[in-house]
């Protein structure tokens, strides 16, 4: 064991020593591979804080539940009756026809009434849910659509549903963009490593002629490739961090116009190390192959 | 004990550098090789670490068959054979101590062992005070007395060297045949293959000729 990870230490120096060697050779790869994960590491983030401005805005999610013109007060409370029976709701009132009529006076919209001479408005119930589960919701609207005495019922949620479809719809697209340019980080790699196998060919031979394993000889690209993920991907952290800082002000004031509150975050550290950690494997994995097709040909 | 027991040597174009040689080289002999340009010598000592394979035939290094030993095994092989090649092979973007290093590295020596033993193998070879020196500068007889620490420090049991003073004076290259007759002093099997047989004639080796791929004389 002791032994095994002095030859890790070593390989670790090495793979170090080579790309201190070639400094500008280190920082464009890590440049390029930083900015390919960038997209896909900013994408997530973007809908990730989406998700979390959605759940910001819609507040608690409610249903409103308008009863028949014709429905009179036992169908009022038979409904209400359901409701108390329904263990999804977290609660839910009762606004009558002239408490309706009275809150759009006061919303500033009773003009558009003064003409008319009977209130038009129906009784309802606004209901607030548990859970903001949209299957939940069009289950619960299906069920109260069915009441005696409902007229219609409104849910507060379909926006909710589209944006959450919108946002999986994104996240789909951030997948393929991500997996299509962790595909070109490994391929970058394998250059990479196909070129140091050329640079290093004398001190391979000579190093098998010494009695090296195939094993010894690939480990120190193995740390190689490895380590120039890790420095992309904290390129890319950079490149994230930096636009995060770039579009808070402007996404602030455009949320501020919808009336909303939203501040832009930073990737957390789970974020930052799936970020960096998923670069060194697409990075070893690149010399991994890398290794095994040009190493067979020196 | 080194056996050739009826060694061919045929390359890819039908070129037969070694045709049926038996020959047995005891533990701790010293075998001078010599012959004309082609003769065979170079690919004789080859098959010794499995660098190259015998068409037909067998190698045996105490009593194990070379000739057919499974490709992950021969690094374990190499590992106690020492190699001095005609050019030292050392590696110039290093300093001579790591050059010489290297092959306790890859046995995976405990640094400490490892950095007595790379002292113990310059001052052996009288470059004591040059570890810290790339290759570069030193001079052809120096980067072979390099080499041949290299190819001594992991302390094998079997020393081969193909034409280890080809291109030295003659001052450097009476230098290097004292090392290998200090080495075989040691109790190792020295195996040299040279032109120059002369080198080692104080000594009264064990000489051996080859000439189109025949022993020719013993």
């Amino acid at each position: 064991m002791r032994n095994w990870l002095y030859l890790h230490s070593r390989a670790l120096a090495q793979a170090l020593e080579r790309l201190g060697g070639q400094p500008f050779g280190t920082l464009l790869s890590a440049l390029v591979m930083g900015v390919a994960l960038a997209l896909p590491a900013g994408g997530y983030l973007l809908l990730d804080n989406i998700a979390v401005l959605a759940r910001g805005v819609s507040g608690t999610p409610e249903i409103s539940l308008f009863l028949d013109d014709k429905a009179d007060s036992a169908q009022a409370e038979a409904v209400q009756g359901k409701l108390q029976a329904e263990p999804d709701l977290a609660s839910f009132r009762f606004v009558s026809r002239d408490e309706a009529l009275r809150q759009l006076e006061s919303s500033g919209l009773g003009d558009v009434l003064s003409g008319i001479a009977v209130n038009p408005l129906p009784d309802a119930f606004v209901v607030t849910l548990r859970s903001d589960d949209p299957e939940l919701f069009e289950a619960l609207s299906a069920r109260m659509r069915n009441w005696p005495g409902v007229a219609h019922v409104q849910l507060d949620s379909a926006w909710i549903k589209r944006l959450s479809a919108l946002i999986g719809l994104g996240r789909t697209v951030v997948l393929m963009l991500a997996a299509l340019l962790g595909l070109a980080l490994v391929i970058i790699t394998f250059n990479t490593i196909r070129l140091q196998i050329l640079t290093q060919k004398n001190e391979i031979e000579v190093s098998r002629l010494l009695g090296a394993t195939d094993r010894f000889i690939r480990r120190p690209f193995y740390w190689f490739g490895s380590l120039q993920g890790v420095f992309g991907g904290l390129v890319a952290l950079g490149v994230v961090w930096i636009g995060v800082d770039v579009l808070a002000g402007p996404v602030a004031k455009v949320a501020e116009s919808y009336g909303a509150l939203v501040a832009l975050s930073h990737p957390g550290w789970l974020e930052s190390l799936a970020t960096v950690a998923s670069a060194a494997a697409l990075g070893w994995l690149g010399a991994a192959i890398s290794v095994r097709r040009h190493l067979a040909e020196t | 004990m080194i056996i050739f027991d009826k060694v061919a040597k045929q390359y890819p174009g039908g070129y037969t550098a070694l045709d049926g040689i038996s020959l047995r080289i005891a533990p701790g002999e010293l075998v001078i090789l010599s012959g004309h340009s082609g003769a065979g010598k170079s690919t004789l000592l080859k098959l010794i670490p499995a660098i190259e394979r015998p068409t037909s035939g067998a190698v045996r290094i105490n009593e194990q068959d070379i000739s057919r030993l499974p490709r992950r095994a021969v690094p374990y092989l190499r590992r106690n054979i020492g190699m001095v090649l005609q050019e030292s092979r050392l590696l110039f973007d290093r300093s001579v101590y790591d050059n010489i290093l290297l092959p306790l590295i890859i046995n995976g020596h405990p640094p400490g062992d490892a950095a007595k033993r790379v002292g113990a193998a310059l001052d052996l070879v009288g470059l004591h005070g040059r570890e810290k020196e790339f290759p570069a500068g030193l001079s052809g007889g120096e980067q072979q007395r390099a080499a041949i620490a290299r190819a001594f420090v992991n302390r094998p049991s079997i020393l081969i060297a193909d034409e280890p003073t080809a291109h030295l004076d003659p001052a450097y290259a009476a230098e290097i045949a004292e090392l290998f007759k200090s080495f075989n002093g040691a109790g190792v099997t020295v195996l040299v293959v040279t032109h120059d047989v002369s080198l080692f004639r104080h000594w009264s080796p064990r000489r051996i000729a080859l000439a189109h791929g025949r022993l020719m004389e013993e």
